[in-house]
């Protein structure tokens, strides 16, 4: 059976959304279906009205959908806010309408706190309730939610788990009970190419920074990007790293920094406003060639913007970050399976070319949860080739070692401080190969071309963009990082609808190669760039670095990710054009 | 056993004849030969400013950053690597100004290393403006009406901040100064020396001889630097006489000992805990 369903759980902040999204959302993927939860939340820590989406499918899916075809409401607003969309089924708490009150015709109220007092004698078990009645709607059985809730509870007392399951179970048989052929579907497992995980796309990144050999994350907090720091600092022990909360953005990255030319792999995270701090440190990572990853977790902007939502409004800001000419290299990932590997390589190119990389991700991709294949993490020897082995400086005598050694490629060997008989110098003033202060022109011309040398052998390494399904097509939409997923199911549904269009879409986004898309696309097809910013800053970056012009732009930046349904409407209404 | 000339950089000293900076890296060149501590061992850090170009003239590792940000690149190297003996040097411009936040957090935070600021009440590499412990209603190039802003007492602010190790220093006075540099060094945790220096270019009130009328260094034998209250009566001094030496102590854990880093292997060497992290990905299933 062919399953797409969204069901949505909306309510007050501090109400739990996301503990029921995230238990569903696993019990889903567990049960062989693909699930992209994402979360529209507001800058609030209790009230308003924050609603997490959970879209199951037996289809792979990267993005959610519009109508809810469960909703749940935690609270009499959420009911109110979201009285005329077309959803399926709304699940409330009967305690929450006055006599005869009728909000909506797909009204399926039950009394969840009072469920919740009587069976687990908490009114805050509403939503154990809430997620039994889900379940009930969707014709699952129990037991895949029960070995969840232990597995949650472990920690505690024995009653607090069977607390859980019981009142599951009270909220299951209620709507069978009192809503027999209200059944929304029938989810008894999915067969075929099944997901394996689900994760959020800020578990992802902390992963693939762990796995490439993370030894220090400093950062400042900040929306979006404190999951990641969060989920590393409560792993400190076991992983023997070492997270620092740092006074404020530019001291994380001047510690990064530091621990990096110590020997130590190193990483900070922030957002737009928090990069702005660490700018002159990205300047100083250029020229003391110290490799660093920086995370930045996109948010709208200017200045506070919308805290919570999604933007991809950074990417010529941290394209022209940092004073003077330097090289770096900016990875936007495309989803949470593509973050984990897109971080291990943002290490692997920060250190071999001893530049600042940039991971520039947004709140749609790492506060959202996304199923994903099994992700394996091959147990690679980590590649510090970068480093210079002692026994190699045989030949350059007792502290004769030097930093910034004029080379080829412009890639000076490194060596971790503490070696025997050799110093290490790094100056962010303008050096000689030693490291030391100089005011030569000629020193400095040559400093500058070494640096700049690193620039042409990266390029080499930047990956062409993804192009779905061919070179063929007579539309190609073109977008970069978190979108893919989105514009990658606009573009099929249109296929479908016989459109000769495909998708061009790019994660390495900076530095871009002249030769990036075959000529006969660039001569032929009609280009349409799709970007979660308001003045097309992908395009722009395209045609500075490659001539590439794209026209035609459809733009949303109104905080909140597309749909693919919107977005299909939206190619639809740029082509009749 | 190290010398004084296992220190010896090979870079000409860009300082002004006769700079108090001088005495500052002869002490200390002294003070780390005396605890024989060859180059490779020690990382000096520092920001930007005359002062701050003193890890070039000396030979250890050396990692001279931005104006202001050379306490945050200290922590992450003495984190990375708690084999290495970490001294962070700079300015009165460098520390209290710019980088005045990060001095805040640095004592919070206590890591340990030894930062060294030469405080010769005036910026000098920038040519005479006024510093944050520049005196009031002296006529600098930014302040020609007089420096109206009251002067930062930074040993006041350390020991308010419970900094580990607190002392003032004078450049004229070598056998004291290598003394607490060692002391400072040696410690747990962040220590901090006030190091009083005459800029002989822009610095036409605070001079060699200013000082050296004031210096009174603390008796011993009858301070005890463990009394908070005494050295925040002792930090207060300043005009007629200014109190040197060990001001303030305290037996506050350093970061290392509460984070696990101490006794063990430095973070840069620790092994890659492949099955931990496999074990991690297996949790998401």
């Amino acid at each position: 059976m062919e399953i797409d369903l969204n069901i949505s759980i909306s309510g007050q902040a501090g109400q739990g959304m996301n503990v029921i999204s995230a238990t569903l959302g696993k019990l889903f993927v567990r049960s062989g279906y693909w699930v992209f939860t994402s979360h529209d939340l507001m800058s609030r820590i209790r009230g308003g009205n924050n609603t997490s989406q959970i879209r199951v499918s037996s289809r792979a899916v990267y993005a959610p959908s519009a109508d809810a075809d469960i909703l749940v409401c935690l609270d009499k607003n959420s009911l109110l806010l979201n009285k005329d969309k077309k959803n399926r089924a709304v699940v409330c708490d009967s305690a929450m309408l006055t006599d005869g009150e009728k909000i909506s015709d797909a009204l399926l109220p039950l009394p969840l706190e009072q469920i919740a007092k009587e069976t687990g004698g908490d009114a805050r078990m509403a939503n154990t309730v809430a997620s039994g009645a889900v379940l009930a709607l969707l014709d699952m059985p129990l037991d895949g939610f029960n070995s969840l809730i232990d597995q949650s509870f472990a920690g505690k007392a024995p009653k607090v788990a069977e607390d859980n399951r019981k009142c599951a179970e009270q909220g299951y048989q209620y709507m069978r009970a009192h809503y027999q052929g209200k059944l929304i579907a029938s989810l008894k497992g999915n067969g075929s190419e099944m997901p394996k995980m689900i994760l959020s796309g800020s578990e992802a990144v902390a992963l693939g920074a762990l796995s490439a050999g993370l030894r220090f994350y400093s950062a400042y907090p900040m929306s979006p990007s404190t999951g990641v720091m969060e989920f590393l600092a409560a792993r400190q022990q076991e992983c023997g790293i070492i997270v620092e909360q740092a006074e404020d953005e530019i001291a994380a990255i001047n510690m990064a920094l530091g621990a990096s030319f110590a020997g130590a792999r190193s990483m900070t995270g922030t957002s737009g406003g928090g990069l702005a701090l660490m700018v002159e440190g990205i300047s100083l990572a250029g020229m003391i060639e110290t490799p660093l990853v920086i995370l930045d977790g996109q948010r709208p902007a200017p200045a506070t913007g919308l805290p919570t939502r999604t933007e991809q409004g950074d990417l010529l800001f941290v394209a022209h970050a940092g004073h003077g000419d330097f090289p770096k290299a900016i990875l936007a990932p495309s989803s949470a399976e593509n973050a984990v590997s897109l971080t291990r390589r943002a290490f692997s190119l920060a250190e071999k070319y001893q530049i600042p990389v940039f991971l520039l991700a947004d709140q749609y991709l790492l506060d959202s949860s996304w199923s994903a294949p099994a992700i394996s993490l091959e147990q690679h020897a980590i590649d510090r080739e970068s480093f210079v082995a002692p026994e190699h400086l045989k030949n350059v005598g007792s502290y004769g070692y030097k930093r910034y050694q004029l080379t080829e490629n412009g890639v000076s060997p490194m060596l971790v401080p503490g070696t025997p008989a050799q110093v290490v110098y790094a100056d962010s003033d303008e050096h000689t190969e030693e490291g030391h202060i100089t005011e030569s022109a000629k020193v400095r011309v040559a400093m500058v071309q070494k640096r700049l040398r690193k620039a042409q052998a990266l390029r080499k390494e930047i990956t062409p963009p993804l192009i779905f399904p061919g070179t063929e097509e007579e539309v190609y939409v073109i977008s970069w990082g978190s979108t893919l997923g989105l514009v990658r199911e606009a573009v099929e549904l249109l296929r479908v609808k016989g459109r000769k269009i495909g998708s061009i879409h790019f994660t390495d986004v900076f530095p871009l190669n002249e030769d990036c898309l075959p000529p006969h696309i660039i001569k032929n097809a009609r280009l349409i760039a799709v970007e979660q910013n308001a003045a097309g800053q992908f395009a722009q970056l395209l045609k500075a670095e490659t001539g590439i012009a794209v026209k035609d732009m459809i733009l949303k930046y109104d905080g909140r990710p597309f749909t693919p349904g919107y977005l299909l409407n939206e190619i639809e209404g740029c082509m009749r054009k | 056993m190290a010398t004084v000339t296992d220190y010896a950089s090979t870079d000409q000293i860009a300082w002004c004849p006769g700079c108090g900076n001088f005495g500052i890296l002869a002490s200390l060149k002294r003070a780390l030969s005396e605890l024989n501590l060859l180059p490779e061992q020690v990382t000096m850090v520092s920001g930007i400013g005359q002062s701050s170009k003193l890890p070039h003239y000396l030979k250890a590792n050396m990692f001279n950053g931005l104006h202001g940000r050379g306490l945050p690149a200290a922590a992450g190297i003495r984190i990375a690597n708690t084999a290495q003996t970490v001294i962070a040097v700079g300015g009165d411009g460098d520390g209290y100004a710019e980088g005045g936040n990060h001095f805040i957090h640095a004592m919070r935070r206590n890591v340990t290393m030894a930062y060294f600021v030469h405080n010769n009440q005036i910026y000098g590499l920038t040519k005479g403006q006024a510093s944050p412990t520049t005196d009031e209603r002296m006529v600098t190039g930014t302040t020609p009406e007089g420096s109206y802003l009251k002067p930062e007492n930074p040993l006041l602010l350390a020991i308010a901040s419970d900094c580990s190790f607190v002392a003032r220093g004078f450049s004229g006075d070598g056998e004291q100064l290598v003394s607490l540099m060692k002391q400072a060094i040696i410690a747990e945790g962040f220590s901090f020396i006030d190091i009083l220096q005459p800029c002989i270019s822009f610095n036409r009130i605070n001079t060699y001889a200013w000082y050296k009328e004031r210096v009174r260094k603390i008796d011993e034998t009858a301070y005890d630097p463990f009394d908070r209250i005494e050295a925040f009566r002792k930090a207060s001094e300043w005009g007629g006489t200014i109190p040197t030496g060990v001001l303030y102590r305290n037996k506050r854990k350093s970061y290392e000992s509460i984070k696990g880093l101490a006794g063990s292997l430095p973070l840069l060497q620790r092994p890659h805990e492949f099955a931990k992290i496999a074990e991690l990905l297996d949790g998401f299933r």
